[in-house]
């Protein structure tokens, strides 16, 4: 590197070091990946990683003039969070188009499916969508907003230089690879937690990188005290860390297969898989963007967090009760029935701390209740919360075992979580990015609030078509399997209940159409505010409709 | 005091790193660590064998293709489950399932017991094209099995290799035989000695998938299909006695 640009700093840049490193190490890898490999899967994964380790030379050496590398501690590194945004916004679209290609397929079962080829058939493209839409979508909103908000938070320019860069493109590099692996079947058969081991091990650097560049944030903080949210991401980015770690310990058959066999069998498998798959949802989808509800709601109503006593209470209490209740998900298995109970008591307890929560964020309003009817990116993270309320009062009851026993493996489950996923973690997404597109491109406003009030009702719509449908379906299927004949019969085959599901399958997948069709007004208006455009015949404000629109 | 005191937490991010570490941690250690007493959790019963090399590439098609995203392969112990599907599931009979087939949710039936349900053909009929055995089936074709050869056929010691370090049991002549055995149990001509010998005389010997020329993907996922909840022998399985009841 020019030596021009170290002479601020007596220190070797570690994460040039770093990062350069870890490309010559991914490049050697993948050298004997696409020459020794196994299975199709791995020559694809050894030629990706390969363009990247690359691409990440290249890009060391030309943004070797940029403001990145010169990691200037004056101003923030809001780079990185631009490219977030971008990214969640694209993310975001793929994963929930892909859902409704998989809603369509199970309303019209031609519909997609091919007989020479398998990698459209449902069971390849549904980890698609829910690797997409968690992951892709939800995991780049988290690092964008979490780069910000630490920076803001902690007023302290992220730590590591080149460091969160390598973090963002890392996790790319990681969606790209879960994602051709799944479309070629290379997945390792544990739901949310298909990734192979490759990817797994990949997605374990990142993500040390990601809490280095985190904790170092918060190591050169101005602050004396660490601001809520950031409790909240750095509680979700240790636990992920810790359930993706233990969850994904396999043996592969070769260094160079995508096959691989998990360490743990059976119940034990089920319960670490669970114990996994219930705590993503809770610490990817509930704290990460609990951390989102606390800096965000706040800024836009302009008010503090209602009660700071609730936040440590809220905080201390979720974390501990919500990794207790993964075995809510296999009542009536195999499991011991010791371990189902405790999951099942702990699930009810976290109905107080997921609502002390909510309280917190909506009590944040008192006194700016008015708002409301003016800023409808205010309004989005209202509803979001209310959808956040209403899931985790579902979740609760669906895991008491007599109400299990009837919602388990039905559609009433895909619902609930739809309502937490699309209600609470897509629209308080959604609140984020329509804040922070106007700051970080420093627009006066978005481009146009009426478009962000049709994605509001849009979405808000398209959910409520999801959920209700789901529930027809679910609570119907479940009851047709229980259901006997006046002779003491079965009265339904199992096909006469899929029949039945036709119907709410269609309704499901046109919410899901409109949820789809707001999220791309979303990117539209996004795009034109990163563009400088404002929209004509818009009052600047609706607080002040008087002003002339900036045209 | 509790309140003044949580200044100190929120003053030193290496303390409230440690404390979010041993929140989070209690859970998990309490639930998951007691499971690892096998003798608690997995029942005693007779029948249960590791998975031959033919039905270990079937199982790798079944978790390639997504298969657990539609079918679950636990039966609870609930009366309409129990006469639709037969006997509930138990721990035991998935001790060999590295990772897991339980699934979640039901858009297809359960198949923990659908080994002997159907016929070959059948399956491969339906593996085919699933609406034209049952109209109103939404399952994806299969069609692309048939005549695919197996995948993972040359390397399928590997894979018993792997398994053993995960603690299946594979002897090492299992290792050793690995491909022999897989081709054999597909051939009905074949001499299939070896493999009964190693994985006892329940298992079956034929030609799953109807074409004699080679041994496919067809072959391998029908033969694991038909193997699913046939390995324990429940007249010797007492559900009452005492050290079978969790």
């Amino acid at each position: 590197m020019e030596p021009t640009q170290l002479k601020s700093k007596a220190m070797p840049r570690f994460d040039i070091i770093f990062t350069g490193g870890v490309a010559f190490l991914v490049a050697l890898w993948a050298v004997f990946a696409t020459s020794h490999a196994d299975d199709l899967g791995m020559v694809v994964h050894g030629w990706i990683f390969l363009g990247a380790a690359i691409l990440a030379v290249l890009g060391l050496v030309f943004t070797a003039q940029g403001t990145a590398l010169k990691n200037d501690q004056a101003i923030y590194s809001d780079g990185v969070v631009r490219f977030g945004v971008i990214a969640s916004t694209f993310w975001g679209i793929v994963g929930m188009l892909v859902g409704v290609v998989i809603a369509s397929q199970l309303a019209f079962p031609e519909l997609l499916y091919f007989k020479d080829f398998g990698f459209l058939n449902f069971g390849r493209l549904r980890p698609l969508h829910t690797s997409a839409v968690i992951f892709a979508f939800g995991g780049n909103v988290l690092l964008a907003t979490s780069f910000y908000v630490v920076q803001r938070t902690c007023r302290a320019r992220l730590f590591g230089g080149m460091l969160p860069w390598f973090v963002f493109w890392g996790y790319q590099l990681f969606i790209v690879l879960a994602a051709t692996g799944y479309l070629l079947g290379v997945t390792s058969g544990q739901e949310y937690a298909e990734p192979t081991w490759h990817v797994d091990l990949w997605l374990t650097v990142v993500w040390v990188a990601y809490l280095l560049v985190f904790l170092g944030t918060l190591w050169k903080r101005k602050e004396p005290h660490i601001y809520v949210a950031n409790w909240f991401y750095l509680a979700f980015i240790v636990t992920i860390a810790m359930l993706h770690v233990v969850n994904n310990l396999a043996v592969p058959t070769s260094a160079f297969a995508t096959s691989s066999y998990p360490l743990f069998g059976g119940v034990q498998n089920a319960l670490t898989q669970w114990w996994y798959g219930h705590n993503a949802v809770g610490f990817f989808l509930t704290a990460g963007f609990l951390a989102i509800m606390y800096y965000f709601i706040p800024k836009q109503v302009n008010r503090p967090v209602y009660s700071y006593q609730l936040s440590i209470v809220h905080f201390w209490a979720l974390i501990f009760i919500y990794i207790w209740a993964g075995p809510h998900h296999l009542h009536y298995t195999a499991l011991p029935q010791w371990a189902q109970t405790l999951g099942m008591t702990f699930s009810i307890i976290l109905w107080m701390p997921s609502w002390g929560g909510m309280i917190n964020g909506l009590m944040t309003l008192s006194g700016a209740w008015d708002k409301l009817r003016t800023d409808p990116v205010l309004r989005m993270f209202v509803a979001s919360l209310a959808f956040y309320g209403m899931s985790t009062f579902e979740g609760p009851v669906m895991s008491v075992r007599a109400v299990n026993s009837l919602s388990h493996y039905t559609d009433w489950t895909i619902g609930h979580v739809h309502s937490g996923a699309l209600g609470w973690v897509g629209m308080v997404s959604f609140g984020a990015l329509y804040a922070l597109t106007p700051w970080l491109w420093k627009r006066e406003r978005l481009y146009s609030l009426k478009l962000v009030e049709m994605h509001f009702w849009l979405s808000t719509i398209g959910i409520l078509f999801y959920i209700s449908s789901m529930w027809v379906s679910g609570i119907q299927q479940g009851l047709m399997w229980r259901s006997y004949n006046e002779f003491g019969f079965l009265t339904y085959s199992f096909v006469e209940t899929v029949k039945a599901m036709h119907l709410p399958y269609i309704v499901r997948a046109i919410g899901g159409l409109l949820y789809l069709i707001g999220t791309c007004i979303m990117a539209y208006n996004l795009w034109q505010t990163i563009k400088g455009a404002v929209a004509k015949k818009e009052p600047l404000s609706f607080a002040n409709p008087n002003l002339v629109p900036a045209e | 005091m509790l309140f003044k005191n949580h200044g100190i937490i929120e003053r030193n991010s290496m303390i409230l790193l440690i404390g979010i570490l041993l929140v989070v941690s209690i859970g998990g250690i309490v639930q998951i660590a007691p499971l690892f007493r096998i003798e608690q959790t997995i029942e005693k019963v007779e029948g249960v064998r590791p998975y031959t090399p033919l039905e270990l590439a079937g199982r790798g098609v079944y978790i390639r293709e997504g298969c657990y995203t539609c079918h679950s392969q636990m039966i609870r112990p609930l009366r309409d489950e129990i006469e639709r599907y037969g006997h509930y599931s138990l721990a035991a009979e998935s001790m060999y399932d590295h990772p897991f087939q339980w699934g979640s949710k039901r858009t297809g039936p359960d198949l923990a017991r659908v080994g002997g349900r159907y016929s070959d053909a059948w399956h491969v009929q339906h593996l085919i094209n699933p609406r034209s055995v049952v109209p109103e089936s939404i399952m994806p074709p299969y069609a692309f099995l048939e005549g695919r050869e197996i995948g993972i056929k040359d390397v399928v010691d590997k894979h018993l290799v792997a398994q053993t370090r995960v603690g299946v049991p594979y002897t090492q002549a299992a290792i050793d035989n690995a491909k022999d055995d897989l081709m054999a149990q597909a051939d009905p001509n074949a001499d299939s000695e070896g493999l009964q010998a190693r994985y006892g005389g329940k298992v079956t010997v034929r030609d799953f998938d109807g074409d004699p020329s080679k041994v496919t993907e067809m072959d391998a996922l029908v033969a694991y299909l038909q193997v699913l909840g046939t390995m324990v022998d429940f007249k010797s399985y007492e559900p009452t006695k005492a050290e079978n009841l969790r």
